[in-house]
C-alpha cells in the first residue's frame, strides 16, 4: 500500500482505487473501464493514479498516459465542484451554443477547458449530449440537462449550484 | 428459463397483463400512462410531471389503478414532455406539473381529453387525440424503435410480451447458422452506422473465417454531432440489442459481445446493464441458453469520448483499452477484430433490425424500402425545424416528406437554406434536391452520405462557409493523428476556412480547400479523415457564392460571421 | 503465388506479400516516409500511396497485401500529386532549419521533399512547439522536428521493449514522449538510441559531443587520448560514403591521428582484458557456488534495462565494467603513470557505435581514477563529422598502427563488436585456461549471427558450459524471464542491448538495417582472421599489464578499477504526489 507523506489524505482513496483496480489485475485491456471509474472515484486522474494503475495492469506509464491523454472524456487535472459542459452538437451549434459560451464567459469569467478561481465551476465544450431537441443546451454535472437556453436564463441557471 | 415453452408462458401471461396497451380497456387498471423518458423529455423535467401525477392519483385514491411507465424516446422532442395515455392512446405533448391534476381529473377519471394538450397538426383546426392519427408519426415506419411506445425499458417481460427473444428461441431452436445468416442476407438490410455494407455478408465472412474465439460487437459509439438515434434505442428497448447480438453469437459461432458505449450516455449504460443482469437471470443469455448448449454473453465498453472510434479497427483497440487510432485494414475485422479474433462489428440500429428480420422473415422486411436500401432509418431531426426529435421512415421517403410533412417545417416562416445529412462526414444538400429519396445511393451521388441518421436543417439564418468551419473544426479536434493527410490537412483547411470567415480570405483560398480536401479525401488512413471533407467540398459545390461573398465583398448573407473589414 | 500487374509490367509474388514488396521485385522504388522494413509497417504517413484499379481511394503500398489480378500504377500523375500535397503538409508543420540541422543531406524527409521538386510551402498556420528536451547526456528530442512516423515507438516498445516513449495527446497535438512529457533523462529510457538510428528527420538524435573535442584538441595543456570501439573500425567508413561493412582500421587511426589526438588507443585492448577478469569470474562461479548464471556487463544499455527492469536480477550480472569504462580508468592510473603524464591533464575520449556509452561515462560510478575516467564519447556519426569538419576522407589516408600498449589487442577483443562475440571470446579463453590445450577450433561459429536468441552448449573439459546469447532487448527479456522463473539453467549468457550487438548500436551511421548490419558482422570476422593473435589471454599488453599494475585477475587493484556495482531502479515514478 502505497502512502503519501504529504498530507494529501490519499491513503484511503488509494484503498478504494485498488477494489477498482483488483479485477484486473494483469489485464492490460481493462485499462480503460479502470480509469473511467478511477475518475469517477477522484474526480480526475492525478498522476499518483496512472503510476498505480500502469503497475497493476503491467503496462508502462507511457502507455497509460497515452490512452489517458487521447480521450476527451479524461481530465488530469482537477476540476471545479460544478462541470458545466456546453453541446456543440451541429443542432446546438446552429441554434446558438457560441451564444451559450460566451454568456457563461462573460458571468464567470473563464474560457472552455478553464475552472473558477474558487473551484466552484469547469467549463468544458463537448461533443452531442443527445439532446438536440433542446437545443442549445448544456448538462450540468453530466445529469441536469438544460435545454432551449436564453442567455438571460443562462446566470439564474448557474445560481442553482453552489 | 431452460425452454422455448417457458418464453411463450412468459410472453402469454404479461401480454393479458399488458392488453390495455393495445387498446383493450381492463377491468383492474384504468390506465397506463406511458411518460416519455428520453433524454429530451427528461431535461424538460418529465419526471417532475409523474411525481405530481403519482400525488394526484393517490389523492383521489385510484394510484393502484393506473400505472405510469418511463419510457424510451416517443421522438418529437421538441414537444416534451410527451406521453401516451391507453387504452385510448391519446397522445399529450408539453406537459407541465400543473398539467397533472387536469390529466387525472378529466381524463382518467372523467374519460375526457384535455384539449389544450393535445397535438394540433401544421394547419389544422381541430387537434387529433390518437397518437395512431397523428400524421407526425403516420408518415413513419417503427421497425428500431418498434417497442418505444409500448413497454417499460427496464422490464424484460414487457420486451418479451411484445414478442422479444422469440427471434432468439426461433433462431436456436428451429434454424441453423447459415439460415440465419442467409436470411439477414435475403433481408437487404445495410449497415445502419454509415457505410452501408451488407449485414449478411459481414456476417458470413467472420462465420467463414479462422480463428477462434469469435465475437461480437456492437458500436454504441455514437459521436455525429447531431446525433442521438442509437441513444434512443439503447434507452428506449435495450433487450432489442441484446437479442440482435445473440442472435449473430449463433450465425457466427461467438459466445461473447461487447457493446461499445460512450461514457456520455449514462443512462444508456444504465439501461443496458439493467437490461443484461435481466437476460442473465431469465436465462437468455449465459450458458445453455433455451436448453440448446447454446452460451452467449455480453460486456459493456465505455467509449471514453473520441469520435474516431466510431471507426471499426479504432473501436476495436478502445475496446482492448488502447488508444483509439484506427488501422489499416486488411485485415477486416471480419478476420482480425477484437483481440484479433474474427468479429461482427454492428451499430446499434442494426442491432435492432436483427431479430425483426428473424421473427418476421427476410421478404417482409425487403418489401419495405427501395431496390438497394432495405427497411427503415431513424434520423435525428434537429436544427431549424419545428419537430425536433427522433424520426422512423422507410428508405425512399423524399428529404421534403422529412422535413415538411414529419418535420414540420421551418419556424418562423424562414426560408430553408439545406439539410445536412451523415455529420462530420456528410454534406450539405441544398433545396434544389429536397425531393431525392432518403436511400445510400441517392444520398451519396449528391455528396452528401446517409451516416447514421442525424439530419440537421438551416435555414437562411445559417452560414454555410461557417458550417463548414464547424464540421472541420470537430474533425480537426477528433483526428487521432495517425496518418498526415488527416492530421496536418484538416488544420491547415480549418486555418483557410478561419481567414475567410474572418475577413481575410484570399483569391485562390477556395481552389486551395478543394485540392486539399481531394487528397484527404483519397489518402487518409480511416474514413474519418476520407470524409472530413465532405462538409466543406459539398458546401463549396452548392454554396460557392458564399464563400466567394466572403473573400471578395467581405460578406456573410446570414449575418454569423464577424468580418474584419478595411 | 499471386500475379499482379505494377505500371504495366506483370509479377508473381507471394501471398500476403505488399504492394510495395512486389513493386521492389520490379524495380520500382515506391516512396516511403513512416515505413521501416520489419519494423514499422503502420501505413500512416501516407507517402507511398498508388493508385489501384477499383478501389474508392489510394492504397497506401507499404500495408496493403497484393490480391490476384490486382492492377496497380505507382507513378500517375494524380499519385504524384496526392504525395507532393501530402509532403507540402508535412513540410508546413516543420522547422525548415534544413541547412542548421544535424540530419543535414542525411534525413528522409528532406531527400523526398528534394525528389519531389518542393520549392513552396504554401500553407502557413500552426507548428508543432512542443519544447526540446536535452537533458539526457546521449540522446536530444527535439518534437518540432517530429513527423510522427513512429519508428521510435515501434522500435522502442517492440524491439527493445523499453516503452519509454509512446503517442500521447492526439490529433494535430499528438506527441512522442515520455508520459507527462517527461524527461528522457529521468525516466527509464535506457539511452540505447535506436530511435535516434531509425528516426527519419532530427526529432530524436545524438547529443552532439564534437565541439568539446575540438576544444581539448586545441588545448596545449591536454594530452588527449582515443579509444575505438570495436565495431567503430567496421562503422565510420560508412559516414564519408564507404560501402557497409568497409574495414578502415587502419586508416581509421590515421584520421584521427590528424585531428590532433596524442595518442590512438584500442577498446579492443580493454576488451581482451575484459575476457580475462569476465572469464575467471565465470570460473570463480562455477568453483564457489555463486550466483549463475551470470551474464556479460559490457553493454551499458543493457545494463540501465537491468537495472528498471529486471532488478531483482542484478546478481547475475558479471561485476566487470565494460571494456570502455575499464580502459577509462586505466588510461588514467596505468597509463598516466607509465607515461609520466598527470591524470588530472589526460582528456580522454571514445569512439562508440554507442548512444548509452555517453551515458555509462558520467555514471558517478565511473571516478575510479579519482577522475571521471572518461571524458567524452563520440558516436560513430559524430566522428563521421569531424572528419568531414577536417577535410579528411580517410578511405584515402595510408593505414596507420594504433599506440601501444593500450592499442594492442586480439582478434577476440575486436569481435566484442558483434552480437555472440564477448561470449566466442570468452570461451576461446576459458577452454585454454581450464583444459590448458589449445582449441582445436577457433571458430565458436553456433555464437555467430543475428538470430535473436542463441544457445549452446560447449564442451570445456568435463563440464558442459551451457550458453545462451542474445540481441535487442526483447530477445533479453526471454531469457530473463526463464531466469526469474527458474527455468534456465544456463553457465554465462551474452546479452547485447542493440539487435545484431555494437555494429548495429545507437550511434551507428545511418541508416543502419539488416543487410547493413550483416555486412558489417562479416567485417568484424573477417578483421578477427586478419589478427595474428586471435585469443585475449595471448595478448602481450594484456600480460604485462597484469604484471606490471594488477598483479592477477580478480586482484585487489582489479575490483577497485575494473569492477562496477549497480543500483536497482524502478521503472515508475515515485506516487507521491
Amino acid at each position: 500500500m502505497a502512502t503519501c507523506s504529504c498530507g494529501c489524505g490519499e491513503d484511503e482513496l488509494t484503498k478504494q482505487l485498488d477494489k477498482i483496480i483488483d479485477p484486473y489485475r494483469g489485464q492490460p485491456g481493462g485499462l480503460i473501464q479502470v480509469l473511467t471509474r478511477a475518475q469517477e472515484l477522484i474526480g480526475y486522474l492525478p498522476k499518483w493514479t496512472l503510476i498505480r494503475i500502469a503497475k497493476a495492469l503491467g503496462l508502462s506509464l507511457q502507455d497509460v498516459y497515452g490512452v489517458a491523454t487521447f480521450y476527451a472524456f479524461f481530465s488530469l487535472i482537477p476540476r471545479g465542484r460544478h462541470k458545466i459542459s456546453v453541446c456543440a452538437g451541429t443542432a446546438c451549434y446552429v441554434k446558438g451554443t457560441n451564444m451559450v459560451v460566451k454568456t457563461i464567459r462573460g458571468h464567470l469569467g473563464i474560457k472552455p477547458g478553464q475552472t473558477t478561481p474558487d473551484s466552484r465551476f469547469t467549463l468544458e465544450i463537448v461533443r452531442c449530449i443527445g439532446a438536440c431537441g433542446l437545443a442549445p443546451a448544456m448538462i450540468i454535472d453530466g445529469k441536469d440537462v438544460h435545454g432551449r437556453l436564453e442567455p438571460e436564463q443562462i446566470p439564474q441557471i448557474l445560481e442553482q449550484y453552489a | 428459463m431452460k425452454s422455448v415453452d417457458e418464453l411463450a408462458k412468459i410472453r402469454d401471461s404479461r401480454r393479458a397483463a399488458l392488453k390495455i396497451r393495445e387498446g383493450v380497456p381492463s377491468a383492474t387498471e384504468k390506465a397506463h400512462i406511458m411518460m416519455c423518458g428520453g433524454a429530451g423529455c427528461i431535461s424538460s423535467k418529465c419526471t417532475d410531471v409523474v411525481d405530481a401525477m403519482k400525488e394526484c392519483l393517490a389523492k383521489h385514491g385510484i394510484a393502484d389503478q393506473v400505472k405510469i411507465i418511463l419510457t424510451g424516446c416517443m421522438g418529437p422532442c421538441d414537444m416534451g414532455p410527451v406521453a401516451i395515455i391507453y387504452p385510448d392512446a391519446t397522445f399529450y405533448r408539453r406537459l407541465r406539473v400543473k398539467d397533472a391534476e387536469a390529466i387525472v381529473e378529466e381524463h382518467i377519471l372523467k374519460g375526457n381529453p384535455v384539449q389544450r394538450l393535445l397535438y394540433r397538426s401544421p394547419g389544422a383546426k381541430e387537434p387529433t387525440r390518437c397518437v395512431h392519427d397523428i400524421d407526425l408519426f403516420k408518415k413513419q415506419k417503427k421497425i428500431v424503435l418498434r417497442n418505444n411506445f409500448y413497454i417499460d425499458p427496464t422490464s424484460i417481460e414487457d420486451y418479451i410480451a411484445r414478442d422479444g427473444y422469440a427471434a432468439l428461441a426461433k433462431a436456436l431452436t428451429e434454424m441453423q447458422p447459415a439460415e440465419i445468416i442467409e436470411e439477414v442476407k435475403k433481408s437487404g438490410l445495410r449497415g445502419r452506422g454509415g457505410a452501408g455494407f451488407s449485414t449478411g455478408m459481414k456476417w458470413g465472412f467472420t462465420a467463414a473465417a479462422k480463428g477462434s474465439p469469435k465475437y461480437v460487437v456492437c458500436n454504441g459509439d455514437e459521436g455525429d454531432p447531431g446525433a442521438f438515434m442509437d441513444r434512443s434505442v439503447l434507452e428506449g428497448d435495450p433487450h432489442s440489442i441484446i437479442e440482435g447480438m445473440a442472435i449473430c453469437g449463433r450465425a457466427i459461432g461467438a459466445e461473447q459481445g461487447y457493446v461499445y458505449v460512450r461514457a456520455e450516455y449514462p443512462l444508456a449504460i444504465e439501461r443496458l446493464s439493467h437490461a443484461i443482469e435481466e437476460a442473465r437471470k431469465y436465462g437468455l443469455l449465459g450458458k445453455d441458453i433455451f436448453g440448446t448448449g447454446f452460451n452467449f454473453d455480453i460486456e459493456i465498453r465505455i467509449g471514453a469520448g473520441a469520435f474516431v472510434c466510431g471507426e471499426e479497427t479504432a473501436l476495436l483497440h478502445s475496446i482492448e483499452g488502447k488508444r483509439g487510432e484506427p488501422r489499416p485494414r486488411p485485415p477486416f475485422p471480419a478476420n482480425a477484430g477484437v483481440w484479433g479474433k474474427p468479429t461482427v462489428l454492428n451499430n446499434v440500429e442494426t442491432w435492432a433490425n436483427i431479430p425483426e428480420i428473424i421473427l418476421k422473415g427476410a421478404d417482409w422486411f425487403a418489401s419495405i424500402g427501395t431496390e438497394k436500401s432495405k427497411g427503415t432509418k431513424v434520423f435525428a431531426l434537429a436544427g431549424r425545424i419545428n419537430n425536433t426529435g427522433i424520426v422512423e421512415v422507410p428508405m425512399g421517403t423524399t428529404l421534403r416528406e422529412i422535413v415538411y410533412e414529419i418535420g414540420g417545417g421551418i419556424p418562423r416562416k424562414k426560408n430553408f437554406k439545406a439539410v445536412q445529412t451523415g455529420g462530420p462526414s456528410g454534406g450539405c444538400i441544398p433545396a434544389e434536391y429536397l425531393d431525392t429519396p432518403v436511400d445510400y445511393d441517392s444520398l451519396g451521388a449528391l455528396g452528401a452520405i446517409m451516416g447514421s441518421g442525424g439530419m440537421i436543417v438551416m435555414d437562411e439564418d445559417t452560414c454555410m462557409v461557417d458550417i463548414a468551419k464547424f464540421f472541420i473544426d470537430f474533425c480537426v479536434d477528433e483526428s487521432c493523428g495517425k496518418c498526415s493527410p488527416c492530421r496536418i490537412g484538416t488544420k491547415r483547411m480549418l486555418e483557410i476556412l478561419e481567414r475567410i470567415t474572418n475577413g481575410e480570405g484570399r483569391e485562390g483560398d477556395i481552389e486551395l480547400l478543394e485540392e486539399l480536401a481531394k487528397t484527404i479525401k483519397s489518402t487518409a488512413l480511416c474514413g474519418l479523415g476520407q470524409t472530413a471533407p465532405n462538409p466543406v467540398l459539398s458546401t463549396i459545390r452548392y454554396f460557392r457564392h458564399e464563400y466567394e461573398e466572403h473573400i471578395k465583398e467581405c460578406k456573410c448573407r446570414s449575418g454569423v460571421c464577424e468580418l474584419k473589414k478595411e | 503465388m499471386i500475379t499482379l500487374t505494377i505500371d504495366n509490367q506483370k509479377v508473381a509474388v507471394e501471398e500476403g506479400t505488399t504492394i510495395l514488396e512486389a513493386a521492389e521485385k520490379l524495380g520500382i522504388k515506391i516512396p516511403t516516409l513512416c515505413y521501416l522494413k520489419e519494423i514499422n509497417v503502420i501505413g500512416a504517413c501516407r507517402i507511398c500511396v498508388v493508385e489501384v484499379q477499383g478501389a474508392k481511394a489510394f492504397v497506401p503500398a507499404c500495408v496493403a497485401p497484393v490480391a490476384e489480378g490486382m492492377v496497380v500504377r505507382t507513378n500517375t500523375p494524380a499519385v504524384i500529386k496526392a504525395r507532393k500535397l501530402i509532403l507540402e503538409l508535412i513540410l508546413s508543420d516543420h522547422p525548415m532549419e534544413c541547412l542548421t540541422c544535424v540530419r543535414n543531406q542525411n534525413c528522409e524527409l528532406q531527400k523526398l521533399a528534394e525528389a519531389f521538386g518542393i520549392t513552396e510551402v504554401r500553407f502557413e498556420g500552426e507548428k508543432t512547439s512542443y519544447p526540446i528536451d536535452d537533458s539526457s547526456p546521449a540522446i536530444v528530442r527535439d518534437p518540432r522536428k517530429c513527423v510522427l512516423c513512429r519508428r521510435c515507438v515501434s522500435v522502442c516498445t517492440n524491439i527493445q521493449t523499453v516503452n519509454a516513449i509512446q503517442a500521447q495527446e492526439r490529433g494535430f497535438n499528438t506527441l512522442i514522449a515520455p508520459a507527462f512529457n517527461e524527461k528522457l533523462a529521468n525516466v527509464e529510457c535506457v539511452q540505447c538510441g535506436q530511435c535516434s538510428l531509425v528516426c527519419p528527420t532530427a526529432a530524436i538524435h545524438e547529443v552532439d559531443d564534437t565541439q568539446r573535442v575540438w576544444e581539448a584538441l586545441a588545448d596545449p595543456n591536454k594530452h588527449v587520448i582515443v579509444q575505438t570501439a570495436p565495431a567503430t573500425r567496421v562503422q565510420v567508413g560508412e559516414t564519408i560514403g564507404a560501402e557497409p561493412g568497409s574495414i578502415v582500421t587502419g586508416q581509421l587511426v590515421a584520421g584521427l591521428r590528424r585531428l590532433g589526438f596524442d595518442k590512438v588507443f584500442d577498446t579492443d585492448f580493454t576488451a581482451d582484458l575484459t575476457i580475462i577478469e569476465e572469464g575467471n569470474e565465470l570460473l570463480e562461479r562455477i568453483k564457489t557456488g555463486g550466483t549463475l548464471p551470470m551474464i556479460t556487463s559490457c553493454s551499458p544499455g543493457w545494463i540501465k534495462f537491468a537495472e528498471h527492469f529486471y532488478p531483482d536480477l542484478l546478481p547475475h550480472l558479471s561485476t566487470c565494467k565494460s571494456p570502455q569504462q575499464m580502459f577509462g580508468a586505466l588510461a588514467k592510473t596505468y597509463y598516466a603513470q607509465k607515461a609520466g603524464i598527470d591524470p588530472a591533464n589526460i582528456f580522454s575520449v571514445s569512439i562508440m557505435p554507442c548512444t548509452a556509452k555517453k551515458y555509462e561515462c558520467t555514471r558517478p560510478e565511473m571516478k575510479s581514477s579519482g577522475y571521471q575516467d572518461v571524458d567524452v564519447v563520440l558516436t560513430s556519426r559524430e566522428l563521421g563529422r569531424m572528419f568531414k569538419q577536417a577535410g579528411l576522407d580517410i578511405t584515402n589516408l595510408p593505414e596507420e598502427e594504433y599506440d601501444p600498449p593500450l592499442g594492442i589487442s586480439t582478434g577476440a577483443g575486436e569481435i566484442f563488436g558483434a552480437s555472440g562475440g564477448v561470449m566466442e571470446a570468452a570461451l576461446r579463453t576459458v577452454y585454454e585456461v581450464v583444459t590448458g590445450k589449445e582449441l582445436p577450433n577457433i571458430n565458436f561459429t553456433e555464437c555467430r549471427g543475428l538470430t535473436g536468441v542463441k544457445e549452446a552448449t560447449v564442451q570445456v573439459g568435463d563440464l558442459p558450459v551451457k550458453i545462451a546469447i542474445t540481441n535487442g532487448l526483447g530477445n533479453a527479456r526471454k531469457v530473463l524471464d526463464k531466469i526469474r522463473a527458474g527455468e534456465a539453467d544456463y553457465h554465462f549468457i551474452e546479452i547485447m542491448c542493440c539487435p545484431g550487438g555494437c555494429i548495429g548500436g545507437g550511434g551507428s551511421p545511418i541508416p543502419t538495417n539488416t543487410e547493413i548490419r550483416l555486412k558489417r558482422i562479416d567485417a568484424v570476422y573477417t578483421e578477427d582472421e586478419r589478427m595474428t593473435l586471435r585469443k585475449s589471454h595471448e595478448n602481450p599488453a594484456v600480460q604485462e599489464l597484469y604484471k606490471e599494475f594488477l598483479e592477477k585477475p580478480l586482484g585487489h587493484k582489479s575490483h577497485e578499477l575494473l569492477h562496477t556495482h549497480y543500483t536497482k531502479r524502478s521503472n515508475y515514478p515515485s506516487e507521491e504526489c
